[in-house]
């Protein structure tokens, strides 16, 4: 632990561990991290806490850019996957906090060992960095039925399968997976730097099925937090549930005590879904159009009719021609609360441009996440209707989708990921 | 297949967009309606009006910054113009049809504002007052009328090939009767439920659907080659089919809709055919593809007038932009229809999906500039 230097020191001491800071990341990197640590705990730089009742990176004010990954399990041995979960926890707690991956460090250890941290984050600030993580039905029972690791009675009834969705397009090669991580951060090199080193740590064990970058956020989880726009160029997640409401978020969000097996208390359930977003024919199309098909505004992000971001929709309204103001198929309307029963969702989702697709044009879109507390009440009907009915369908492909039970939180030192789940 | 809706006009209006009077009515820039604020009060010129578009010119002859409102009697606005700054005017496009409003003048941008009655009678003039524009939609729909019967008649070929059992005949019929739907799809889907009955590709049906029309079909020709249960598919196709020819006869069509569908046609090549998407068993994309442009320029064509009259340049280019898709698409064609998408290489699909791009950009101007 008494390395020459690691992220933590370069934060906090001068001196001695400046020249070798300024080696290794550059005056600027190293002035940056000292700024950060004056600021503890301001949005850019500070380190958000780790141990708590629930995981963090979900209610925590969404952070701007984002590495998911996950993993399929190739070890069968269920003591191997448990050892990889007490190193992954170990690992996360040590990242979040702005230290190395190991406890040696990227520059000092054995000359002729490779180091136990990739580097590329010496001298970055912790950068609000997350880690949270999430089990795949395929955990519980892989493809061909098998219970690998004897936990297949402790599946929670609410890790359904998605069914098909009206225009799925979905390439399983790129959804799914036994276990994922999500890396929130504000920097994205923090990011990438904490899924490298879970990947590596990782090896033998589990190995990587895919990931996803995003680089802007497109939801708010806080009242804090200005309302980001998505590809679309529309204000995204004015209505999400956000950190401050807590009785909706025991009510949407957090799994109840006889919810389903306890492990899972004081967790909650992730749905991700890759869309690519048609931008380019989007672009094409005139801005009423637009704004009808997304219900609100484009500017302030009012809904149709109201002024104010945050007015409430009123659905019922017509206009002086007798129909709706805010149109039936608008996806305002069809993804509101009121048009689902009172369901709603913890979106916390990323813009994402994966490169070009070949045909001329950005691959780009909405890797969509969201936290829930049951998605066979919330997403699942949601998305039914608006995979049935939204204008906004056009312009949007499902490409991959994903289903995790993420655990409640690590609560002291020696917990560990899943603890509770694999507690015999 | 394809959600969407045409874009209706009730939509638009229903917006209240500045300008854009997309919807049948057209301002009057002649007649703008004078509107002086101050501090204490919000004198409106004229506060009986006739239904459609009005220009509101608000001057604040107050001392602080102010905003005009109109509002529908729900509360809704139907027009705003905020930051009027002292001594400065400023203008807000408002459509109104008929029926009670309320303006109101907003002195240091708070509160309900000073209220006044606006009262709106009588019908809109239709844009399509413009002779040039009735003989757009007249020639358009004409252009409708004559391939959604060409659609019936080749589908109930198909249809009846596919009970006989002659699958080499349902297999040349299949893309021609194709042809058809895809020159009139924004028209044709616009009807609902009808539409994915008759076009919706496998993953267009949800858990618990049943999968019907075309592309079901296509899947028994193409893959199993057995269309020996598929009786009662074609059967009900020529029904659905039958319903849309009789519904898409009957549409009323505003200029602003052709112009709309024209630029849909083109997203519908580049979402669904350029990737090989539509017809994955047949790979006969390069039909839709082709029938889709020509779709396109039929109503772009009927617009022609129209849009020399309005904006010559624009209508150049259009003209030069389908040359250059005629040309990219010219080099695949196979005897009287077109290769197969699987015979077409990376860099053709590429130069089609450039010169689609090309075309759909100017093309995606033409409505507002018919809605001017």
């Amino acid at each position: 632990m008494a390395g020459r230097f690691s992220r933590r020191r370069m934060l906090t001491v001068g001196g001695a561990g400046v020249a070798g800071a300024v080696a290794a990341g550059g005056a600027g990197a190293w002035a940056r991290g000292l700024m950060a640590e004056e600021q503890h705990g301001s949005e850019a730089g500070g380190a958000v806490a780790f141990l708590g009742e629930h995981q963090a990176g979900i209610t925590t004010p969404a952070q701007d850019r984002l590495h998911f990954v996950a993993f399929d399990v190739t070890t069968d041995k269920r003591a191997d996957l448990v050892d990889l979960l007490r190193e992954w926890t170990l690992a996360a707690a040590r990242l979040t906090a702005g230290h190395d991956a190991g406890p040696v460090g990227a520059v000092n250890g054995s000359p002729e060992a490779p180091p136990d941290d990739t580097g590329e984050a010496l001298g970055l600030p912790p950068s609000g960095l997350t880690l949270t993580v999430g089990f795949g039905p395929t955990l519980f029972r892989d493809a061909g039925g098998r219970d690998r690791f004897g936990i297949a009675d402790r599946k929670p009834a609410a890790l359904a399968d998605l069914p098909h969705f009206r225009g799925d397009a979905l390439d399983p090669a790129t959804g799914g997976g036994d276990i994922c991580v999500q890396a929130c951060a504000h920097d994205p090199q923090v990011a990438v730097h904490a899924i490298r080193n879970l990947a590596r740590i990782g090896f033998g064990a589990v190995s990587m099925r895919w990931s996803q970058l995003g680089f802007g956020r497109t939801s708010s989880t806080s009242r804090a937090q200005a309302t980001p726009r998505n590809l679309f160029g529309f204000k995204d997640g004015t209505a999400n549930l956000k950190a401050e409401d807590t009785a909706a978020l025991r009510q949407h969000l957090w799994v109840q005590a006889g919810d389903g097996p306890a492990w899972m208390t004081g967790g909650t359930y992730l749905v991700t879904r890759k869309i690519r977003m048609m931008i380019e024919t989007w672009d094409r199309t005139s801005l009423a159009e637009q704004e009808a098909i997304v219900g609100r505004t484009k500017g302030t992000g009012a809904p149709l009719g109201k002024r104010g971001e945050f007015d409430e929709l009123n659905l019922a309204a017509t206009g002086a021609d007798g129909k709706q103001v805010i149109p039936a198929d608008s996806h305002v309307r069809l993804a509101h609360p009121d048009t689902n029963g009172g369901a709603r969702l913890l979106r916390r989702g990323y813009n994402f441009v994966d490169g070009s697709d070949g045909l001329g044009r950005l691959g780009a879109g909405l890797f969509f996440m969201a936290y829930q507390r049951d998605p066979r009440r919330q997403f699942v009907p949601i998305q039914t209707s608006l995979a049935r009915n939204d204008a906004m369908n056009e312009y949007l492909r499902h490409v991959s989708s994903g289903l995790y039970a993420c655990p409640p939180g690590v609560r002291t030192a020696d917990d560990f990921w899943g603890r509770a789940l694999f507690s015999s | 297949m394809r959600s969407h809706r045409l874009p209706a006009c009730v939509t638009l209006g229903a917006l209240a967009l500045t300008g854009l009077a997309a919807c049948g009515q057209k301002t009057d820039k002649s007649q703008k309606i004078a509107v002086s604020a101050s501090d204490s009060a919000c004198e409106v010129a004229r506060t009986e009006l006739p239904a459609g578009a009005h220009t509101f010119s608000v001057t604040n002859k107050g001392s602080k910054v102010t905003e005009f409102y109109v509002y529908a009697k729900d509360g809704s606005i139907k027009g705003e113009v905020e930051n009027i700054g002292p001594g400065t005017t400023r203008d807000v496009h408002v459509e109104l049809a008929a029926g009670e409003y309320e303006s109101a003048c907003k002195p240091g941008m708070k509160g309900d504002g000073i209220r006044g009655k606006l009262t709106v009678t009588g019908q809109a003039a239709a844009l399509a007052s413009d002779p040039k524009l009735a003989a757009a939609v007249a020639t358009y729909k004409a252009y409708v009328s004559t391939e959604a019967d060409a659609l019936l008649a080749k589908t109930t070929e198909f249809a009846a090939a596919v009970k006989a059992g002659d699958t080499a005949k349902a297999k040349e019929l299949y893309p021609v009767a194709r042809t058809h739907w895809e020159r009139i799809e924004p028209v044709a889907e616009s009807f609902g439920d009808l539409d994915p009955a008759i076009d919706a590709r496998e993953n267009d049906v949800e858990a618990g659907q049943e999968w019907t029309g075309f592309h079901k079909i296509e899947k028994d020709l193409w893959v199993t080659g057995d269309v020996s249960g598929d009786a009662r598919v074609a059967d009900k196709l020529v029904t659905d089919v039958t319903e849309i020819v009789t519904r898409s006869k009957s549409v009323d069509l505003s200029p602003v809709q052709l112009a709309t569908g024209s630029k849909e046609l083109l997203d519908e090549v580049a979402t669904g055919k350029i990737t090989g998407e539509e017809d994955r068993y047949s790979h006969t994309d390069l039909w839709d593809f082709a029938a889709n442009v020509e779709g396109s320029k039929a109503a772009v064509d009927a617009l022609r007038d129209a849009l020399t009259a309005r904006d010559p340049k624009l209508a150049d280019e259009l003209t030069a932009k389908f040359a250059a898709v005629d040309a990219a698409l010219g080099k695949h064609k196979a005897g009287t229809g077109w290769k197969s998408y699987t015979e077409l290489s990376k860099a053709d699909i590429k130069e089609l999906s450039d010169v689609i791009n090309g075309l759909a950009e100017p093309i995606s101007k033409v409505a507002a500039v018919i809605a001017k």
